[in-house]
C-alpha cells in the first residue's frame, strides 16, 4: 500500500493561496485596525499553517491516525502552556515577578 | 502477511530492517517518530512564543517601538521565499512517490537555493541590527527606538531584541540543519537510493522543512506585523 499521491494542481493552488495570504497580511499591517491588527495577523498565520499542515504535510490525506493524535496532543500542550502562563503572568503587571 | 518468508524477502528492497514485519510498518513507524519529534519541537518553540507574549503584554510600548525598527520588506520577502521552498519540497516528495529521480534532484536543489536565500536575507537583517547597535548588551543604543516620537525604556527594548535574536536565531539554526539534511538527501537522490517503495527520508525531511516554515509563519506577524500601527 503506497501513500496517496496528490495532483500537482492542488500543490500550486495551496502555494498561490499562501502567497496571497502573505501579501494580504503584510498589507493589513499598514492599516490601523487597533486591537484587530493582532487578531487579523494571527488568524491569517493560523490559516496559512493549516494549509501547510493539511496539504503540504499530507495530514488531510494520511490514513495513519497516530500522526493526527501526535498533532492534536502537541496543540493541546501548547494551548495549556500559553493559556496557563498568560492567565498568571499576563495579569501581574510589568516587572511584578 | 500471508506470503511465505521467501516471497516477502523478494517483495521488498534492501531498505527493510529486520525488526519490521513489512515496508509499510517500517514507513508508518518512521512517520510516527517524525510527528512525535515535531510535537517536541512545538513545545521547544512554544516556550519562546510564550515568553514573547508575556513580555509583549508587560512592555507593550517598548515592544511596539522595537518591532518597527525591523525591515518589514525583508521579512515579507523571506516569508515568500520560505513558502516557495515549501512548494518545491512538497513537489519533491511527490516526485519521490512517483520514482522520478531527476525531477526529485532538481526540486531538492531548488529547495536548497531557497533555503540559502532565506538565510542570506536573514543575515542581512542581523548585520543591519549590529550596525544600528540593536544587539542587547553594553553597546545597545535605544536612541532611534521611539514610539510616536517618544523615547522608550532601553532595558525593556533590549528584552524585545533578546527574544528577537533568540527566536529568529533558533529558527535560522533549524534552517541550517535543514540545509545540511537536504544536501545529504540530494546526494542520496542523485545516487538513486529512493524509489516508489522507499522514499521515507524524503518524506520525513519534508515534514521537518514544512514545520520550520510554519514556525516562520508565526514569527513573521508576531515580530514584524502586529505592532506596525498603534
Amino acid at each position: 500500500m503506497s501513500e496517496h499521491i496528490i495532483p500537482t494542481r492542488t500543490y500550486y493552488l495551496i502555494w498561490i493561496s499562501l502567497m496571497c495570504l502573505t501579501v494580504i497580511t503584510a498589507a493589513v499591517a499598514f492599516v490601523d485596525l487597533g486591537q484587530f491588527n493582532t487578531i487579523v495577523a494571527l488568524s491569517i498565520a493560523t490559516l496559512k499553517a493549516l494549509l501547510v499542515v493539511l496539504f503540504f504535510m499530507h495530514l488531510k490525506y494520511t490514513n495513519e491516525k497516530m500522526s493526527k493524535v501526535a498533532v492534536i496532543s502537541a496543540l493541546f500542550w501548547l494551548v495549556l502552556l500559553l493559556a496557563l502562563s498568560l492567565t498568571d503572568y499576563g495579569w501581574r503587571g510589568a516587572g511584578a515577578v | 502477511m500471508s506470503d511465505s518468508p521467501v516471497a516477502v524477502e523478494q517483495a521488498h528492497g534492501p531498505e527493510l530492517l529486520h525488526h519490521f514485519a513489512d515496508p509499510e510498518q517500517q514507513r508508518a513507524a518512521a512517520s510516527l517518530g517524525m510527528w512525535l519529534f515535531l510535537a517536541t519541537e512545538i513545545m521547544f518553540f512554544g516556550g519562546m512564543f510564550c515568553a514573547y507574549l508575556v513580555y509583549r503584554r508587560w512592555y507593550f510600548a517598548e515592544f511596539a517601538a522595537s518591532s518597527r525598527t525591523l525591515d518589514i520588506w525583508l521579512g515579507t520577502i523571506n516569508t515568500i521565499v520560505l513558502i516557495c521552498s515549501s512548494l518545491t519540497v512538497a513537489l519533491g516528495v511527490r516526485a519521490a512517490q512517483m520514482g522520478k529521480r531527476k525531477l526529485l534532484v532538481v526540486l531538492l536543489i531548488l529547495t536548497l537555493i531557497f533555503g540559502l536565500a532565506f538565510l542570506g536575507i536573514k543575515g542581512k537583517e542581523w548585520s543591519d541590527k549590529f550596525h544600528e547597535h540593536h544587539i542587547p548588551g553594553p553597546q545597545f543604543d535605544a536612541g532611534e527606538i521611539q514610539l510616536n516620537g517618544h523615547p522608550v525604556d532601553a532595558r525593556s527594548a533590549q528584552i524585545f531584541f533578546s527574544l528577537y535574536f533568540a527566536m529568529t536565531g533558533m529558527h535560522a539554526l533549524h534552517m541550517i540543519i535543514g540545509v545540511f539534511m537536504f544536501v545529504i538527501l540530494t546526494w542520496y537522490a542523485w545516487k538513486g537510493r529512493f524509489n516508489q517503495r522507499y522514499y521515507t527520508p524524503v518524506e520525513n525531511c519534508g515534514l521537518y522543512w514544512h514545520f520550520v516554515d510554519i514556525i516562520w509563519i508565526y514569527l513573521f506577524p508576531l515580530l514584524y506585523l502586529i505592532d506596525r500601527k498603534k
